[in-house]
């Protein structure tokens, strides 16, 4: 009887304590000192786009902690590449933290999303996907939206004038069986229908396939003179291996989402000879020294590979860090009109995002425009060839 | 479709399914000794094939870590109810079942560079580095509640694959591995070519199975695991442990896992989640043995890589629909064809 008399006042008792502290934490934590900058962030660090969310979520750390004087505070959260949780993280940043800028997410289904809270909050938002769904075609919601990652279409163009040269006629195409390789299939069977490529084949596969022998002998009995590969990351090497094993001989053409130190890695020398689009940081080193964005992309190499080992800065965290630059350049004007944390300085700061002129940046040249939120022109992709296991561009 | 494509699928559908098969065989010797539903089966796989790629980069795998945390942990368990039992004297032992492997192990990864051993002796490593954590996790997370009804079960191993998925994230890192192949031979048969790794995968595979059989056949402690599986209760009257027939049923699912992802990391990348659809194609094929045939369990696991394979040359982007839809059609069969026995809880 004692025991149990005792318990229930105990629990009250624990639970008053509970909540106590937990009210202490929100007076202490939940205002922060007005006249910051919040920003937030959220990225595909797990999940199947975490290769392309890590180094974005790394690439934050670099950025500056003051801007024009006043303090930024950078809140980056995990939405583990699903729809649902970057919404919730997106409304979470806004309603909790009362961000004043929203950086995300790495995936064009989360982008794509999280538009509908960006617009509805009144918040600007700069995208790191690559759709141009994401900032096309210009409406009342988009009005909010930024990004910073090339379109689709950009790439894909690059890779058939590439093609047209070569003297390729006919072309297969083996993509991821998701929104990933749905979105590449897209761009490239519209063009190339308009660049008289005809295409033979499209076959899908998935991210964590052991074997893609059926798509590739498929691929393979429609003789195309090159294959086009959709898919991102390590997961691209399958097809293109299984292609060499079967002793396919034509070119072979992936996908700007390959650009990492893993996919050499794994690949080896079944990718030599491989040609991608790309933003020029994969090979800044290498670019003419006329390029107007080789120093900013050398510096953000720099600052990322100090911390984080040689050989590891990739082009996603170069959109991250592209953002940050966005952030940089505009924040300064709105800051005169507003203080940070009103309604008033996310207008005035998407004002001067959508202001920005001949920004240099890691991956380009932006100007935007209240048509274009993305503001890159051709100067923001190369052709590369894999070349003795290294980046190599294609002059 | 020629004969050459057909020959080269079907190659490529018996590979896989050989895989499959094991992780099969694997998930019935745990569900009909344990009656756990071991969807972290797969993570094995995975963990198997990327400890053993870290090993060859000259990397210290993260595996050690978790097997040197989960063995302490298991340890103070142990030493625990030692001191509740009031038996003090055990504590030595227990100390040493725990903890002599991975201490071992520890020394020797720090002395010897793993990188420039022969790739014999890293397949051994990481199997030692692997297996253990069967056991360990049994001993943890399923023998405390070894009598909960088979949903608890379910929950507590679905809750143990996302935390292993998840460990193997930070351990191993987004991107996948491929280790090199153990034998770059081919051959030629008729127009087909084979390569030697697919025929290792199958022998390998065919051999193992057959070393099961002789393991549940002729061997006492093979027979003490069918006994439980049949009557658990009757096995512990006839003075079977149920915990050591478990403990000895997760080792034999981890051995079989690992084993799988060092036989199948050449032939393909291994990610960090990987396992889970490995994992899963093996359930499909457990299904069609009910969670108790073996010989059925494994046709059906051959059959999956089969249908995998051809379905992949004619309906790419549907392939896994087809796959998993396998199940509904058998699970019709099997609730016609079998009489319902109430379950006893």
């Amino acid at each position: 009887m004692l025991r149990s008399a005792s318990l229930p006042r105990r629990r009250s008792l624990l639970g008053a304590s509970i909540s106590v502290l937990a009210a202490a934490f929100a007076l202490a934590f939940a205002a922060p000192a007005s006249a910051d900058i919040t920003v937030g962030v959220t990225v595909s660090a797990t999940g199947p786009a975490a290769s392309l969310g890590i180094p974005e979520k790394n690439t934050i750390a670099l950025l500056p902690p003051t801007i024009a004087g006043q303090k930024v505070n950078y809140i980056v959260l995990d939405d583990a590449s699903d729809t649902t949780t970057a919404v919730k993280n997106a409304r979470k940043l806004v309603a909790e933290s009362k961000v004043d800028l929203i950086i995300g997410s790495t995936t064009t289904p989360n982008s794509l999303a999280m538009i509908d809270v960006a617009a509805e909050t009144e918040t600007p938002m700069i995208a790191m996907a690559a759709a141009a769904r994401i900032v096309e075609p210009m409406d009342d919601k988009r009005f909010w939206v930024f990004k910073t990652a090339q379109n689709d279409a950009q790439m894909v163009t690059a890779i058939i004038e590439n093609m047209s040269s070569a003297n390729v006629h006919t072309v297969a195409y083996i993509g991821f069986a998701d929104a990933y390789g749905e979105g590449w299939w897209n761009e490239f069977s519209k063009i190339a229908e308009v660049r008289k490529i005809r295409i033979v084949g499209n076959e899908r596969y998935n991210r964590t396939d052991t074997s893609v022998t059926g798509q590739v002998l498929k691929v393979l009995a429609a003789k195309p003179d090159a294959i086009l590969i959709g898919a991102a990351g390590t997961p691209a090497a399958l097809p293109q291996k299984s292609l060499r094993e079967k002793g396919f001989k034509g070119l072979i053409y992936q996908s700007s989402g390959v650009a990492n130190m893993d996919f050499l890695r794994v690949c080896g020398k079944d990718c030599e000879g491989t040609l991608l689009p790309s933003g020029p940081i994969l090979v800044a080193a290498q670019l003419p020294d006329t390029a107007q964005n080789k120093k900013m992309a050398l510096e953000y190499i720099t600052r990322y590979e100090t911390i984080h080992g040689k050989g590891n800065a990739s082009t996603f965290g170069g959109h991250a860090w592209d953002a940050g630059q966005l952030l940089i350049a505009a924040a300064p004007a709105a800051l005169k009109k507003a203080q940070p944390g009103t309604r008033e300085f996310r207008r005035a700061l998407r004002d001067a995002l959508e202001g920005t002129k001949n920004l240099t940046v890691s991956h380009g040249v932006i100007s935007m425009s209240a048509q274009d939120h993305l503001g890159f022109d051709q100067r923001a992709r190369v052709m590369v060839r894999i070349h003795d296991g290294a980046w190599q561009l294609v002059r | 479709m020629d004969l050459q494509i057909a020959l080269l699928l079907g190659q490529d559908g018996i590979t896989n399914g050989a895989i499959y098969a094991l992780l099969s065989l694997a998930l019935v010797l745990v569900f009909t000794v344990t009656r756990v539903i071991f969807i972290p089966q797969g993570e094995f796989v995975a963990f198997g094939a990327l400890t053993l790629a870290s090993l060859q980069a000259g990397k210290l795998p993260g595996t050690l870590w978790l097997l040197i945390a989960l063995a302490i942990a298991a340890a103070a368990v142990d030493i625990v109810c030692a001191l509740r039992d009031g038996q003090a004297q055990r504590i030595p032992k227990v100390l040493a079942v725990n903890c002599a492997l991975p201490a071992a192990l520890a020394a020797l990864l720090s002395i010897v560079p793993a990188a420039s051993l022969p790739l014999a002796l890293q397949v051994v490593l990481t199997l030692a580095l692997v297996v253990p954590l069967g056991p360990l996790l049994y001993r943890l997370v399923f023998q405390p509640i070894a009598e909960a009804s088979v949903l608890v079960l379910l929950i507590v191993s679905v809750s143990v694959h996302v935390t292993l998925s998840g460990l193997a994230l930070y351990f191993f890192g987004a991107e996948g591995s491929r280790t090199p192949a153990f034998t770059d031979a081919t051959f030629e048969i008729g127009d087909a070519l084979i390569q030697g790794q697919t025929l290792l995968v199958v022998c390998a595979s065919f051999t193992l199975i057959a070393a099961l059989y002789f393991f549940f056949e002729r061997t006492l402690w093979g027979k003490a695991l069918r006994a439980t599986a049949m009557n658990r209760t009757g096995a512990r009257l006839m003075g079977i442990s149920a915990t050591s027939a478990g403990k000895l049923s997760f080792s034999l699912a981890a051995l079989i896992g690992a084993f799988s992802g060092v036989l199948i990391s050449p032939i393909t990348t291994i990610y960090y989640d990987s396992g889970f659809l490995i994992g899963l194609k093996g359930f499909v094929g457990a299904i069609f043995g009910g969670m108790a045939s073996y010989p059925l369990a494994a046709a059906g696991a051959i059959l999956v890589g089969l249908l995998e394979s051809y379905s992949s040359f004619w309906a790419s982007a549907y392939k896994e629909v087809i796959v998993f839809t396998l199940i509904i059609p058998v699970l019709v069969w099997r609730s016609l064809t079998t009489r319902h026995t109430e379950e006893e809880e």
